[in-house]
């Protein structure tokens, strides 16, 4: 179980292993680290891997929206996969659903 | 049944993860599932989270949850002695938040509200805020009268 999230570049994307936990105390520092990538590695596409994380409140939300908000400029996109039943739920709940990319798994 | 707690802690970020720890373990007495526990824990990280931003503004003070257990019922009281909110109506509105810079997604009493059964607020501006929230644990959905 990772406690800190870990970073991946792939082509244009970026592929951000989340942890555990995400909540205030963490998701100030993981916006600052991929809006670094995205600035000074020319990355376009944001994949969050959430098969880690347990976790997740509406600091989370602040992320993926303030995200959003970076790529969408260049016609980026936002991927999300392996969310729990939690995540999923408020995920839901904030309606920024239809502006991410949900990957479902087979 | 009546089973109390009381929880007294600096208004750290990194006491929001032991918040809503703690209470989740002392709910376990009313034989949650897991998704009872999650809304629970959730809606406590937001009113935490809402105590160090937004009554403390990050500056230091201490935030204590009162915390019973009646029967299948979890009743949650989140006190703060930050700044308190003049308008708690707007302060609730979804989307709505006063931080924009720090990226809060203004979600958090919409959040309180979705996964708790009843949410009360009560603020006074410069003595602070207290979030009343009760949750009934264990009740049957209408679909499992079907099963």
């Amino acid at each position: 179980m990772n406690a800190v999230e870990e970073y991946k570049i792939i082509g244009d994307y970026l592929c951000v292993q989340m942890p555990k936990e995400i909540d205030h105390h963490n998701a100030e520092s993981i916006s600052e680290k991929i809006d670094q990538f995205i600035v000074k590695r020319n990355v376009n596409h944001v994949l969050f891997d959430f098969s880690e994380t347990e976790f997740m409140d509406s600091s989370g939300i602040g992320i993926l929206v303030g995200r959003y908000k970076k790529v969408a400029c260049f016609q980026g996109k936002i991927y999300l996969i392996h969310m729990n039943a939690q995540i999923k739920k408020i995920l839901s709940l904030s309606g920024i659903a239809k502006y991410m990319e949900i990957l479902e798994e087979r | 049944m009546k089973n109390q707690m009381h929880l007294e802690f600096s208004a750290d970020s990194a006491n929001e993860s032991f918040a809503r720890v703690t209470v989740a373990a002392f709910m376990m007495n009313l034989n949650p599932t897991v998704e009872e526990l999650s809304d629970v824990k959730t809606a406590v990280s937001e009113a935490v989270t809402n105590a160090i931003i937004h009554g403390y503004e990050g500056k230091e003070g201490r935030i204590s949850i009162r915390c019973k257990l009646e029967e299948r019922t979890i009743d949650l009281e989140i006190e703060d002695k930050g700044k308190g909110i003049s308008d708690i109506p707007k302060a609730m509105e979804p989307m709505f938040t006063t931080k924009p810079d720090l990226e809060r997604s203004g979600m958090g009493f919409a959040f309180m509200e979705a996964f708790m059964d009843e949410l009360e607020v009560t603020s006074t501006v410069n003595e602070g805020t207290t979030v009343h929230m009760k949750k009934r644990i264990g009740v049957l959905t209408p679909q499992d009268d079907f099963l």
